[in-house]
């Protein structure tokens, strides 16, 4: 209800329209990996997908901002959010432990690789965790997504969306390659991220 | 037969000829502008479709269409627009404010603020909205660029539905003809260009701004939407000949809006404004020559006709 609600109001402010640039929609287990800029990047991936595909993916989201209670607990579990740790809270604990524990099930993934909201056209560096849910989990599929736009409608500390039409873009599997390091894998799925934005 | 009924069925059997022309070409051979044709005329089909239901459901129902292509149009310019994340703020009061006081000042028929609520009043504000953030970068064509969108989105657009205020004696419950009238010889000045200029184009009238509009297409297609116009002098307040004036200027200022549109396009590097409507393009570019002549038409309208 709260999912369909967000969704539809997202899709006429903003659009969002999916395009499958170099993979099909599928139900196999996914890592999407996105650029991010806006609190509605999420949201635009998620109602990207195909209804089917929305139960088994689980966007995966700050537990400092999306672990709160009254509607952030509603929003987080409309959209099946799992939450991850950042910053100081990660000392001493495995902080990848929930996205590893849905990946054991078999299900899909979103996620901001750059850990924070930038503000550009084009993602910051990414961090290291993809990485290691790829060399972890060789049987999902990293697909690098680019979202156009959000940024823009929905900015950092803004606090309502402007009409400006936004479009989601995935592109073919990144590809791991034995023995390559882990910054040159980074800089790989960067790439192919930038790649989409054309 | 009501005056409402003998227009569609003419529109219908208009749209009927179309299709049949497009089916019969489309079997001798299809090409990419014939593929165009068709989708164009099927995109008619749905737009008439939405028309005629919003008039039938009456003048609510007509606001309500003409908010939503004000608030698309919105969209799509300022979608290709650059802005910074400091516009934020004008553009969310542009569109969650101003878009709807405008259309709700028309359904109240102040006409008074309705014609100054964006000139004046967006004119002053967005701009104190524009530099509460401090960036200062580019800033005169950002607030520029807001205000223009607003303009032409949504006051200029909103004069085609205030033509149903008018309180023109002994036509007051017919001013929805007069939005018929309007759209009608501004679509079909827009159709009859297109299609004299593919059959008889030679001479391009602006080869850097639009290179597909030609003279033969502006004069044969033009003198043929002024015709429809003289012809449709019944459902109007005007004369034949009168009509006929009334759609030149549609005709005139239809063109230039479909120029100075095409230039505001190239300047951002891009030929159609979106791609709602399936081979037209984006709503702006069914649009355009509407948000020129609607306020001209509107206001020759009132200046003449309402005492």
């Amino acid at each position: 209800m709260i999912a369909m609600l967000l969704i539809g109001v997202t899709r006429f402010l903003v659009g969002g329209h999916a395009h499958w640039v170099g993979c099909a929609p599928a139900a196999n287990p996914r890592i999407y990996f996105a650029n991010h800029g806006s609190h509605l990047d999420t949201l635009l991936i998620w109602a990207a997908l195909p209804f089917a595909l929305r139960d088994i993916t689980h966007p995966v989201a700050a537990a400092d901002y999306w672990g709160g209670g009254g509607l952030r607990a509603a929003v987080r579990r409309a959209l099946n959010l799992v939450l991850l740790e950042r910053g100081a809270a990660t000392r001493g604990a495995d902080p990848l432990a929930p996205l590893r524990e849905k990946l054991g099930l078999g299900r899909s993934l979103i996620i901001f690789p750059e850990g924070t909201r930038g503000g550009g056209r084009l993602p910051g560096p990414f961090k290291a965790g993809l990485h290691r849910l790829a060399l972890e989990y060789p049987q999902a599929e990293l697909i690098p997504v680019y979202l156009e736009n959000p940024a823009r409608a929905f900015p950092k500390g803004a606090f309502l969306p402007a009409p400006i039409a936004c479009a989601v873009r995935f592109g073919a599997p990144v590809l791991a390659i034995p023995g390559e390091e882990r910054a040159g894998f980074l800089l790989r799925a960067r790439a192919a991220v930038v790649a989409l934005a054309g | 037969m009501s005056k409402l009924a003998i227009l569609f069925t003419g529109v219908l059997g208009l749209l009927l000829v179309a299709s049949l022309i497009g089916w019969v070409l489309a079997r001798r051979g299809a090409t990419p502008t014939i593929a165009n044709l068709n989708a164009r005329i099927r995109a008619w089909w749905v737009m008439i479709a939405i028309f005629g239901l919003s008039v039938l459901i009456g003048p609510g129902a007509t606001l309500v269409l003409f908010t939503l292509i004000s608030f698309y149009t919105f969209r799509e310019f300022i979608s290709l627009t650059p802005t910074r994340p400091a516009d934020n703020l004008p553009l969310v009061a542009a569109f969650y404010l101003f878009l709807p006081a405008q259309y709700w000042l028309i359904w109240t028929e102040w006409y008074g603020l309705m014609s100054i609520l964006i000139p004046v009043y967006g004119f002053v504000l967005l701009p104190c909205l524009a530099v509460a953030k401090g960036d200062v970068d580019d800033f005169l064509p950002r607030v520029a660029r807001t205000q223009w969108a607003l303009m032409l989105t949504v006051y200029c657009i909103s004069h085609a539905p205030a033509l149903l205020t008018l309180d023109i004696p002994g036509y007051r419950h017919e001013s929805y003809l007069l939005l018929f009238f309007l759209l009608t010889v501004s679509q079909f000045s827009d159709v009859a260009q297109y299609v004299v200029g593919k059959l008889y184009g030679r001479r391009k009238v602006a080869p850097i701004v639009s290179p597909s509009k030609t003279w033969e297409g502006l004069l044969g297609g033009g003198l043929a939407a002024m015709a429809l116009g003289a012809s449709l002098w019944w459902i109007t307040p005007f004369g034949p000949l009168q009509a006929a004036g009334m759609a030149a200027v549609i005709v005139a200022m239809g063109f230039f809006g479909g120029i100075v549109l095409s230039a505001v396009k190239r300047s951002m590097g891009v030929k159609d404004w979106g791609s709602m409507v399936q081979g037209h393009g984006g709503v702006l570019d069914r649009m355009d020559s509407v948000a020129f002549s609607a306020p001209i038409f509107f206001h020759l309208t009132r200046y003449w006709y309402v005492p």
